[in-house]
């Protein structure tokens, strides 16, 4: 119960952690921090997909689109067809586009989170010792990149340090990823729209649900499971052991 | 030039005029006078006012230490129920400094309360440090220091404690909850 309220108690803490950072919300009604390390692992992890995962709300939107673009180009690698989308084809540019805005959000949230380990004004940062300690920073950065505005609110933001990175990666995670969709919103609507075929690959039904869910939680999963591991996986880990710091 | 005045400057300041107007001016009023008619209680902030004299906000907790009172949670805002220092302690379950003052105030309690087991919401701090409840479980667990401090019999005290706990939202949104200043006030019969 430490850092949260008796009238939303543990259960309905959890559930607002989650839907304020599968969203891009921010708003909590606890304090994330002192989640045990997996429960906080659980609003990380979703800042990291992009805040996409209850489908993309307001500016989540985009996000999940460009993952739909990165789905349909697997699925047309893996039939041997030129990829569409919403009748229009997916060719090298707009995937070279959708990669950006997949690689600026990894590049954000570590290589900033990177600087702040290698560097003593980034490690004067954390309130919590030990492996705790990254996972603030880790969030702050997700936090910053991803728009979402919650925190592990131990880390000491308000130095020259961390407003000067934080303001980085939020200029990073607005602009690096608003650019590019235009770019591909543009170059699709000048195309011409293609007639449906036997070889388009259907984006509605359970395939294409399973097939996005995968993208997603496997280019999530690959791009942050390493830094997630040195922070709350090993946290929980030493948790369970008992150690303190 | 002229096109770009008429086709664009004018537009864009008219807009910026129309909508300093609706949003900086109508929306706040109209807001404000509906919340000030239809809910005058919420819109100043939930006041508990007892024979004319403002005692507190029923969502802002109080610290209580006498022991016929019950006592809230520990807090972390400030030196402990400061409002104007609201925030949580932020420290993560690794923390010794976290096991050191939960420690700390398990001794506190078992010396006020006797060796029963300890409710967990009696140890931790809250998100804001202002919680106005404390679990149902935390509220028994006063029941016989606050029924032996006032010489009520416990029975009393849990009539008075049952009158101030609220189930949770539709039974399953959060939890259940006790008002500790509500409560207490009840318990110096200044509620009615």
């Amino acid at each position: 119960m430490e850092g949260k309220e008796v009238r939303f108690g543990p259960d309905t803490s959890g559930l607002f952690a989650t839907v304020t950072t599968g969203t891009s919300t921010g708003a909590v009604d606890s304090m994330h921090d002192s989640f045990l390390p997996v429960g906080g692992l659980v609003p990380l992890f979703n800042m990291e997909l992009g805040e996409i995962t209850p489908g993309g709300v307001g500016a989540g939107l985009y996000g999940i689109l460009v993952f739909a673009i990165i789905a349909v180009f697997i699925a047309g690698l893996m039939v041997g067809r030129t990829p569409e989308f919403l009748g229009k084809k997916i060719e090298a540019y707009e995937m070279k586009m959708a990669m950006l805005v997949v690689l600026s959000l990894a590049f954000s949230i570590l290589f900033f989170s990177a600087v702040a380990t290698a560097t003593a004004a980034g490690k004067a940062g954390p309130l919590n010792g030990g492996p705790h300690g990254f996972s603030e920073i880790l969030y702050a950065y997700s936090s910053q990149t991803g728009n979402n505005g919650s925190a592990f609110a131990g880390l000491t933001g308000n130095t020259l340090f961390y407003n000067l990175t934080g303001s980085f990666a939020m200029l990073l995670g607005r602009y690096a990823m608003i650019v590019p969709i235009l770019a591909i919103a543009g170059s699709m609507a000048a195309k011409r729209r293609v007639a449906e075929s036997l070889g388009t690959f259907p984006t509605t039904g359970p395939i294409w649900v399973g097939l996005l869910i995968g993208v997603i939680v496997i280019v999530g999963a690959l791009t942050f499971f390493p830094a997630l591991a040195l922070g709350p996986i090993v946290d929980q880990l030493i948790n369970n052991a008992g150690r303190l710091f | 030039m002229r096109t770009f005045i008429k086709g664009q400057l004018w537009p864009a300041v008219a807009i910026l005029l129309a909508f300093t107007v609706i949003t900086g001016f109508a929306y706040p009023a109209v807001v404000t006078a509906v919340a000030q008619i239809a809910f005058p209680g919420q819109a100043n902030g939930s006041m508990i006012v007892v024979d004319g004299q403002t005692v507190g906000s029923s969502l802002i907790g109080q610290s209580f230490d006498d022991p016929k009172y019950f006592s809230g949670r520990p807090s972390a805002a400030g030196a402990g129920y400061d409002p104007t220092l609201s925030g949580g302690s932020n420290l993560a379950s690794t923390s010794q400094a976290l096991i050191d003052r939960i420690s700390a105030q398990v001794d506190a309690l078992r010396k006020a309360n006797g060796d029963a087991p300890i409710p967990v919401d009696l140890v931790t701090a809250s998100a804001s440090g202002l919680d106005p409840d404390i679990s149902p479980a935390a509220a028994e667990y006063q029941v016989a220091r606050v029924a032996k401090a006032r010489g009520m019999t416990e029975d009393q005290v849990r009539a008075v404690v049952a009158r101030h706990t609220s189930q949770p939202f539709l039974g399953f949104i959060g939890a259940a909850s006790v008002h500790v200043l509500q409560l207490n006030l009840d318990l110096d019969g200044l509620l009615r």
